[in-house]
C-alpha cells in the first residue's frame, strides 16, 4: 500500500490548479451561465489541448490510460472552480461506455474525436426518480429492416443541448432474452425533441423526447448482451469522480467562509472571534477532509480489477458520508456569511446549487445508504 | 386548559371557511402557491387584503379601537389555522405585524389616526429600514444619519436588504440622531415617505432569482419630525419592541402545517414517483410532523399569554429559531423527494405567470426555489445565533 500521489498525479494536480485559477473566475462563470450551452467551447479545446479529455481511456485510441485516481484529481480541481464543462456526460459517461462496450469500429470513430474535443454526447438513461435504480427504463427500441426504431422519453439529461450525439438506453422487446441496449443517436435525427433548460448552479440539463426515431443497424452500441452491468459500473465509477468534485466545491465554500469570517466584524470584532463561529469552522474543516478522503478513497478499489460489490460498496459509501458533509458545509457557509450568503452577488449560492445537484444526481444519500446496507450485509455473509 | 373547540368556536370557524371559500379565488389559491418568497406579490395579496378589510379581518392581532376584529386568542388561532390551510396569499407582515402594533404603543394620537387605517386598506405599503452594509446582528453599529433642521430631519445613509422597498411606499427606520457613549442610546425612529427626494433603490437578486430584497440610499432625504415615533434618541426601545413581535407576535406553525400538507401530498403524487412508499421519506415527514406540533403548542401557550395582555418576551426567541429551523427541514425534504428533478433552474418570476411549458411541472419548479429562498429564515428577523445568544442572556441569565 501506498497513498502518496505519484510525480504524474503531482503534476496533473498542479497544471489542473493552474488552469482553474486561470479560467474560472467570478467573471468567466456568469459569462458561462449566460452561453446557452452552459460553457464556452474554447475552453473545451483546451482541456482537449491539455490531454484531459483522453485521461481515462487506453492509449491505442489516443486516450492516457488514466484511472478513476486521475479523473478525481481533475474533478476536485474542476469542483473548486465550479466548472461547467460537460467532462461527466462526454468523457466520464459516454466515453468510457464507448470504451467499454463498443465496437471496434465504434471506438476508433467517436474515442478519438471525444478525445480530441471535436465530438460531445450526452448519456440520456434516467427516466423517473434516481431513487428508483438504474434498470428502470421503458424507452423501447424496436428492430426494423432497416435498422432501429426507438421511442421514449428521458429526464434530467445533462448536457444535451451541446450534445453531438445522444447515447440513449433502451430496451429491446424483440430480441429474446436482451435486456438493455444503448444507442448512438446524433442530435438532429428525426423524432428526437430536445426541451432544454438551464441546470441549477450552471450548466444545462434537458429532457429527451424519441418519438419513432429511426436509427441505422450500427446505432446499436456493441454487438449484443445486456450493457446494465456496464452502466452500473460506469455510473458508480461517475458517482466516485462526483464526490471528488463535491469535495473540491465543498473546500470552496470552505475557504471563502473562513475568510469573511475572519474579516466582517459585528460587535466590534470578527464573526470569527465568537467561539461558536471557530467551533462551526472547525466541523466544517472536519467534514472537508472526511469528504476528501472518502472522495480518495471511492477511486481507488474502483479499478478494471475489483469486484463489482467492493465497486458498489465504495461509491454508495462514499455519496452518503460526502452528500452528508456536502450538506451541512453549504447550509454553513451560507449560514455564517448571513444575507450576504444568500444572494446572487457571490458565487457562494452557486456552489450551494451545484451541491444540491451532486445530492440529487444519481441517487439520494437515502438511496445510497440503503443501497450500501444491502451490499455489506450480502459480502460480509459470503 | 383544553384544546378542543367550543361549540361558539366551531360556529366562527364555519363561518372563516365559508368567508374563504367565498372570496379566495382558485387563481388567487394557484398563484399563492406557486409564490416562492416570503412575501407575496402585491398582485397577490391585494385582492385578499380587500377581501379581508371589507369584512374587518385584516388585522386579527389588533385592538378594537384601531380597527381589529376583537377576536380571542383561540379565534385568531382559528382564523390563522383556516387561511394557512386554505393556502391564501400571507399578507405583509411589515405594516399589521412590526409598525403597526410600535405605533399603538409609541406613536402620537395623529400618527394613529393617520397610518393605522391606511395599513388595515392596503393603501401604504410598508418595508422595514433596519439593516446597513455594516450592521446586520449589531444593529446598534448603525451609521445612518438624521440630523435635525428645523422641523426636518436630514437622513443621509444607506440601508441594506430591504425587503420589498421597490413596491412599498413607507419605510419605517431605525436612523442615528446622536452619538451616544452606548450606541442603542442616539437612535431613533422614523417614517420616511418612499417618494421623497434623495431615495434611490438598488436591486438585490437572492441565488434563487428572487428579486425581493434591496439597497436604499438616502443623500439628504428630507423627514418631518412629525414623523419621529417616540421620543428622540429612545428609538431603539421601539425597534426592539417591535423584534419582539416580528419574532414572536405572529402564528408560525399553521403555515408549516400547510407547507407541511404540500410536501406529504407531493410524497403521495407521481410528482415525486410516490416519494412516500420509501420507508426513509415517510418518518421524515413523521419527525417533521411532531416538530410542528410541539411548535404549535408553544405557539398557543404564547397566544393565551398575549391574550392575558402579556408580551411575548423572550419566549420569541424559542418560536423564532425552531419556527425557522422547521421552515427549512420541510422545503429540504421536498427537494430531497424530487430527486434528479430539482437539476432544473427556473429563475424567472412570478412561477405563476410562466406560460410556455416547464421541462418539469411548476409544482417541482416551485419545491427548488423555495428550498433555495428558505435559507434566509434562519438569517434575517435575527439569525439563529443571535437567537441563541438572546436565549442564554436574557432566558438563562448566562
Ligand atoms: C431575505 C432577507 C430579508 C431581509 N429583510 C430585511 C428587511 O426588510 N429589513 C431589514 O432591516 N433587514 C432585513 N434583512 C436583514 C437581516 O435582518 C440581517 O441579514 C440579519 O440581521 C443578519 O445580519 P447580516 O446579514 O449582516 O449577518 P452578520 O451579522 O454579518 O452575521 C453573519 C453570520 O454570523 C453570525 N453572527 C453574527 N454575530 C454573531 C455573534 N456575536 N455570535 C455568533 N454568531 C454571530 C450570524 O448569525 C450569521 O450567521 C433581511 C435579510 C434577508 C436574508
Amino acid at each position: 500500500m501506498d497513498l502518496t500521489p505519484s510525480e504524474a498525479q503531482r503534476m496533473l494536480r498542479h497544471s489542473a490548479e493552474r488552469f482553474i485559477a486561470e479560467h474560472y473566475d467570478q467573471a468567466a462563470r456568469r459569462h458561462a451561465m449566460q452561453d446557452p450551452m452552459g460553457f464556452k467551447r474554447e475552453n473545451w479545446r483546451k482541456l482537449a489541448d491539455l490531454g484531459w479529455l483522453g485521461l481515462p481511456f487506453p492509449e491505442e485510441v489516443g486516450g492516457f490510460g488514466g484511472g478513476p485516481v486521475e479523473v478525481a484529481i481533475l474533478m476536485e480541481e474542476f469542483g473548486r472552480g465550479l466548472a461547467t464543462e460537460p467532462y461527466l456526460s462526454t468523457v466520464l459517461l459516454a466515453g468510457t461506455l464507448i470504451a467499454e462496450c463498443g465496437t471496434q469500429e465504434q471506438q476508433m470513430v467517436l474515442l478519438p474525436a471525444i478525445i480530441n474535443g471535436e465530438r460531445l454526447l450526452s448519456f440520456a438513461h434516467y427516466e423517473s426518480d434516481a431513487r428508483a435504480g438504474l434498470s428502470e427504463i421503458h424507452t423501447v427500441a424496436q428492430a426494423d429492416n432497416q435498422g432501429w426504431m426507438l421511442h421514449g422519453r428521458k429526464m434530467a439529461v445533462l448536457d444535451a443541448v451541446s450534445a453531438d450525439v445522444h447515447m440513449v438506453s433502451a430496451r429491446l422487446p424483440d430480441v429474446q432474452g436482451a435486456g438493455l441496449a444503448l444507442f448512438l443517436v446524433p442530435k438532429d435525427a428525426a423524432g428526437v425533441r430536445l426541451r432544454d433548460a438551464p441546470r441549477l448552479g450552471g450548466g444545462r440539463v434537458a429532457e429527451l423526447t424519441f418519438e419513432r426515431t429511426l436509427l441505422p443497424p450500427d446505432a446499436r452500441l456493441g454487438t449484443g448482451g445486456d450493457v446494465l452491468p456496464a452502466i452500473e459500473g460506469v455510473v458508480d465509477r461517475a458517482i466516485a469522480a462526483l464526490c471528488a468534485e463535491a469535495a473540491g466545491m465543498m473546500r470552496s465554500m470552505f475557504d471563502a467562509t473562513l475568510d469573511y469570517t475572519k474579516v466582517r466584524k459585528q460587535f466590534d470584532r470578527p464573526l470569527a472571534a465568537n467561539q461558536v463561529i471557530r467551533h462551526r469552522l472547525a466541523d466544517m474543516y472536519v467534514q472537508c477532509e472526511e469528504a476528501r478522503a472518502m472522495a480518495a478513497r471511492a477511486a481507488l478499489p474502483v479499478g478494471a480489477d475489483s469486484d463489482s460489490t467492493q465497486r458498489s460498496l465504495a461509491a454508495s459509501g462514499a455519496k452518503v458520508k460526502v452528500g452528508r458533509c456536502a450538506r451541512n458545509v453549504a447550509e454553513q457557509a451560507v449560514q455564517l456569511h448571513g444575507a450576504m450568503g444568500v444572494t446572487d452577488e457571490l458565487d457562494l449560492g452557486l456552489y450551494f446549487k451545484r451541491l444540491l445537484v451532486f445530492e440529487a444526481l444519481f441517487g439520494s444519500v437515502d438511496y445510497h445508504l440503503q443501497r450500501h446496507a444491502k451490499l455489506f450485509g450480502n459480502s460480509r455473509s459470503e | 386548559m383544553s384544546l378542543s373547540f367550543t361549540p361558539d368556536e366551531l360556529r366562527f370557524r364555519d363561518e372563516v371557511r365559508a368567508f374563504i371559500a367565498a372570496r379566495l379565488s382558485p387563481e388567487l389559491r394557484r398563484a399563492s402557491s406557486l409564490n416562492v418568497s416570503f412575501f407575496s406579490y402585491p398582485d397577490i395579496v391585494t385582492p385578499w387584503q380587500r377581501a379581508l378589510h371589507e369584512r374587518g379581518w385584516v388585522a386579527p392581532g389588533w385592538p378594537q379601537e384601531h380597527g381589529g376584529p376583537g377576536w380571542t386568542a383561540t379565534q385568531r388561532w382559528i382564523f390563522e389555522s383556516e387561511c394557512a390551510a386554505a393556502g391564501a396569499p400571507q399578507l405583509s407582515p411589515m405594516g399589521i405585524k412590526m409598525v403597526g402594533p410600535v405605533l399603538m404603543r409609541f406613536g402620537t394620537s395623529e400618527q394613529k389616526k393617520f397610518y393605522l387605517p391606511r395599513i388595515l386598506s392596503g393603501e401604504d405599503r410598508w418595508c422595514q429600514g433596519y439593516s446597513e452594509p455594516g450592521s446586520g446582528s449589531d444593529l446598534a453599529s448603525l451609521k445612518t444619519r438624521a440630523v435635525r433642521h428645523g422641523d426636518h430631519y436630514i437622513v443621509n445613509g444607506t440601508k441594506i436588504w430591504t425587503t420589498h422597498a421597490h413596491f412599498a411606499n413607507r419605510m419605517f427606520a431605525l436612523v442615528r440622531t446622536s452619538d451616544e457613549p452606548r450606541q442603542q442610546d442616539g437612535i431613533s425612529f422614523l417614517l420616511i415617505d418612499m417618494a421623497s427626494p434623495g431615495i434611490t433603490i438598488r436591486p438585490i437578486t437572492m441565488i434563487s432569482g428572487d428579486h425581493d430584497v434591496n439597497q436604499v440610499f438616502f443623500d439628504g432625504v428630507e423627514v418631518p419630525v412629525t414623523n419621529l415615533v417616540g421620543e428622540e434618541g429612545r428609538g431603539w426601545t421601539c425597534g426592539k419592541y417591535l423584534l419582539e413581535f416580528e419574532r414572536g407576535g405572529g402564528i408560525n406553525s399553521p403555515k408549516l402545517r400547510h407547507a407541511l400538507e404540500k410536501v406529504r401530498e407531493l410524497a403521495n403524487s407521481d410528482l415525486s414517483c410516490k416519494a412516500i412508499s420509501h420507508p426513509e421519506i415517510a418518518t421524515k415527514l413523521s419527525d417533521i410532523e411532531l416538530d410542528v406540533q410541539t411548535l404549535e403548542f408553544l405557539e398557543l401557550r404564547v397566544l393565551s399569554a398575549l391574550q392575558r395582555g402579556e408580551n411575548p418576551g423572550p419566549v420569541s426567541s424559542v418560536l423564532k429559531l425552531r419556527a425557522s429551523e422547521i421552515h427549512q427541514a420541510i422545503s429540504r425534504v421536498g427537494v430531497e423527494m424530487i430527486g434528479q428533478n430539482a437539476l432544473v433552474e427556473e429563475r424567472r418570476r412570478p412561477l405563476h405567470a410562466l406560460n410556455d411549458e416547464p421541462i418539469i411541472p411548476e409544482e417541482l419548479l416551485s419545491v427548488v426555489a423555495r428550498h433555495l429562498n428558505g435559507r434566509a429564515n434562519t438569517i434575517f428577523g435575527g439569525s439563529s445565533e443571535i437567537q441563541r445568544d438572546i436565549i442564554a442572556k436574557q432566558v438563562l441569565g448566562l
